[in-house]
């Protein structure tokens, strides 16, 4: 058992004996999008979007779901561990991991969001390979850890060893860059609701990564989503994972807190 | 001694050109341009604008274009932008020398405004490898997209010109 897995076991038992609420499948109504005038990205999709997301058997986000099921039991061919091996029922384990995700991490000195952690523990524990971000594989395992959060609020920390982090991506977010000269608040703060020509400016809540995006026509995690804004301002944008997202993917998890975890959502 | 400054006009030569990164040595540096009481009066380039060029420009969902922003009477496009106002009428609301200044650097006007500047190379930060050293538009596409907007007069019919 290694200190990562001690460090987790206790919050996410706590987790799993404290959220009650069921595994509900996409399909809520439509006011539990909504918290504290806060509104997911699904409330800015048209009909037939949301109608992708509401049945699981329609959503494509699924297919990655279940490929995470099926990876989560798989044993590493050299060690034979697989993640099951030591934290068993993911429907358990894992619930609502994801729903504080990013955090910081002592013994790297900085944030770990969902998919470092993984890769973390394949190296570390299992003596595996890592994953390739944004490979299909990472993508599957955190969609399918991320569907047990499903429901759950939202709720990173800000405080403590994690708060220059947060100020950081606060920073970013406010921060004009690319020739367009934007800031990710002048879009998503000021005009959420406004119309870019056929598409409409959402306010960028992180609710529902990995999301299946029908422009992508695949899968993509919250720092691709990060990328492929710096790329449409034409500002330079940042490596997948790199500390300037992690900072980012923090303050804009902070900025939905509360929220709950739609993971995998549907976007346009 | 010095002229008070009331007595001066508002005067200022703003040089846009200086752009801050290596590898944009061989770009020529944006002229110098003369601002005058909020606005520019003197054309970017000698050719004169073309109005259909520019409606052109405007509608050409390749570049970072009016249309997303803005409400343009350009009927056959579907999907125009709300973030700024409409432009139906702008013609007779500004001069092409205020639409300049509003097109080179909104900015100077309103620092906060969201509208890029379509004529600066100074002062951007983390530009994409394919923009650097480059403007959103042109000096031509700006004059020809002023010719355009011109054309769009309170009286003007919705497919004009």
């Amino acid at each position: 058992m290694t200190e990562q897995w001690r460090s987790i076991m206790p919050l996410a038992a706590i987790v799993a004996v404290l959220g009650t609420a069921p595994l509900l499948g996409q399909g809520w109504d439509a006011s539990r999008y909504e918290v504290d005038g806060k509104k997911s990205g699904y409330l800015y999709m048209d009909e037939t979007t949301r109608l992708l997301q509401d049945d699981d058997f329609l959503n494509p986000g699924m297919f990655a779901v279940d490929a995470g099921r099926a990876l989560w039991e798989r044993p590493d061919p050299v060690s034979g561990v697989s993640c099951a091996s030591c934290h068993g029922d993911a429907e358990t384990s894992m619930r609502g991991v994801a729903a504080r995700y990013p955090v910081y991490d002592p013994k790297v000195g900085g944030l770990v969001n969902l998919e470092l952690r993984i890769n973390q523990m394949l190296v570390d524990t299992m003596d595996a390979a890592p994953l390739a971000y944004e490979s299909d594989e990472l993508l599957a395992l955190t969609a399918f850890i991320g569907s047990q959060s499903r429901g759950m609020p939202i709720e990173v920390a800000i405080d403590g060893p994690a708060a220059p982090f947060f100020e950081a991506g606060k920073a970013f977010y406010f921060a004009r860059r690319g020739q367009l000269d934007l800031s990710c608040a002048q879009c998503h703060d000021d005009h959420a609701g406004d119309r870019l020509r056929g598409d409409v400016i959402s306010e960028g809540q992180v609710t529902g990564f990995p999301i299946f995006r029908l422009l992508w026509d695949e899968m993509g995690s919250r720092h691709r989503m990060f990328q492929w804004c710096n790329v449409s301002v034409r500002a330079e944008p940042y490596a997948l994972g790199s500390p300037e997202y992690l900072s980012l993917e923090l303050y804009t998890a902070w900025r939905s807190s509360g929220l709950p975890v739609e993971t995998p959502a549907a976007r346009r | 001694m010095a002229r008070s400054p009331a007595l001066r006009p508002a005067v200022a030569a703003l040089a846009l050109g200086l752009a801050a990164t290596a590898g944009a040595a061989a770009q020529d540096p944006l002229p110098p341009l003369e601002i005058v009481d909020l606005a520019i009066p003197k054309p970017l380039t000698q050719t004169p604008g073309d109005p259909v060029a520019g409606r052109l420009t405007v509608r050409n969902t390749r570049m970072a274009t009016c249309l997303i922003c803005h409400d343009l009477p350009i009927p056959e496009e579907p999907d125009h932008g709300t973030i700024g106002p409409p432009l139906a009428g702008v013609g007779s609301r500004y001069s092409a020398a205020e639409l300049r200044l509003r097109l080179v650097n909104p900015k100077l006007i309103n620092p906060d405004t969201i509208m890029p500047a379509y004529y600066r190379l100074a002062g951007l930060y983390r530009v994409d490898l394919p923009y650097q050293g480059k403007t959103i538009y042109t000096a031509q596409e700006v004059e020809d997209v002023i010719a355009y907007l011109l054309t769009l007069t309170d009286d003007a019919g919705t497919d004009a010109p």
